[in-house]
């Protein structure tokens, strides 16, 4: 599956708000017998403390470059029909998605784990980062414990 | 002397992000490089060239024209660099 098939792969980084029904629209597949999207928000608390809201940038070229280097990886290792990896950047309070990882499949086995790596590199790899809100200050919060 | 140096050395610019940019103040920094620098050798010239990176340098990873480099490759004028800092997508 190349990166470029916008068919395929869906691939998208902006401020706008994470459009489910297009999402859901994009994985419709008449060779899919389902679809997993996992969809990450913002939560209400991080480390004990009270977050109000999350703030995100990030390095937008290298990041849509890895979102490719993703799908790429997922269409590899398992037998996908589409994909889509979706992060929304600026200033989000709680409850809004931040991040969409979709998948289509003929079977649920392969949409549940290459949506679970998709996620799980996509954190670890993809040049986003975010800044935390919460009651009494803010502060960068990273997806590696031990980094800082 | 001045012709001899520029002809062993290249600028290269590095783009700071997120964390690494606010201690800096800037989005990115310009460094005077040795022709045959390697993405292992940039640390010590970001050291150099803004002590305040130091605390970071050991958690940050070196991108290289939009993906993560390895240590052994040699950094070119043309390449866009950049200093990643621990990321927190998703």
């Amino acid at each position: 599956m190349p990166v470029c098939d916008t068919q395929r792969a869906w691939l998208q980084l902006g401020h706008e708000p994470l459009d489910l029904n297009a999402i859901h629209a994009h994985l419709a597949d008449p060779a899919a017998g389902g679809e997993v999207v996992f969809t990450g928000s913002v939560r209400n608390h991080h480390e004990g403390r009270r977050v109000h809201a999350l703030t995100y940038e990030a390095y937008p070229e290298m990041a849509l470059a890895e979102f490719g280097r993703i799908a790429e990886a997922i269409a590899a290792r398992w037998e996908v029909q589409r994909v889509v990896l979706h992060h929304r950047l600026g200033y989000l309070t709680v409850g809004e998605a931040c991040v969409v990882v979709g998948v289509s499949a003929a079977h649920r086995q392969e949409a549940f784990e290459a949506a679970r790596y998709g996620i799980d590199r996509l954190k670890r790899e993809a040049p986003i980062w975010k800044r935390e809100h919460f009651e009494g200050g803010e502060a960068w919060v990273t997806n590696c414990s031990g980094c800082h | 002397m001045s012709d001899a140096r520029s002809a062993l050395t290249f600028q290269l610019s590095v783009k700071l992000f997120a964390l690494l940019r606010e201690q800096v103040g800037h989005a990115a920094l310009t460094l005077e490089l040795p022709v045959g620098t390697c993405v292992r050798d940039l640390a010590q010239h970001l050291r150099a060239a803004e002590p305040r990176l130091t605390p970071f340098l050991e958690v940050s990873r070196v991108a290289v024209n939009l993906a993560f480099a390895p240590p052994e490759q040699v950094l070119q004028p043309s390449d866009e660099v950049a200093l990643i800092p621990p990321v927190g997508g998703g």
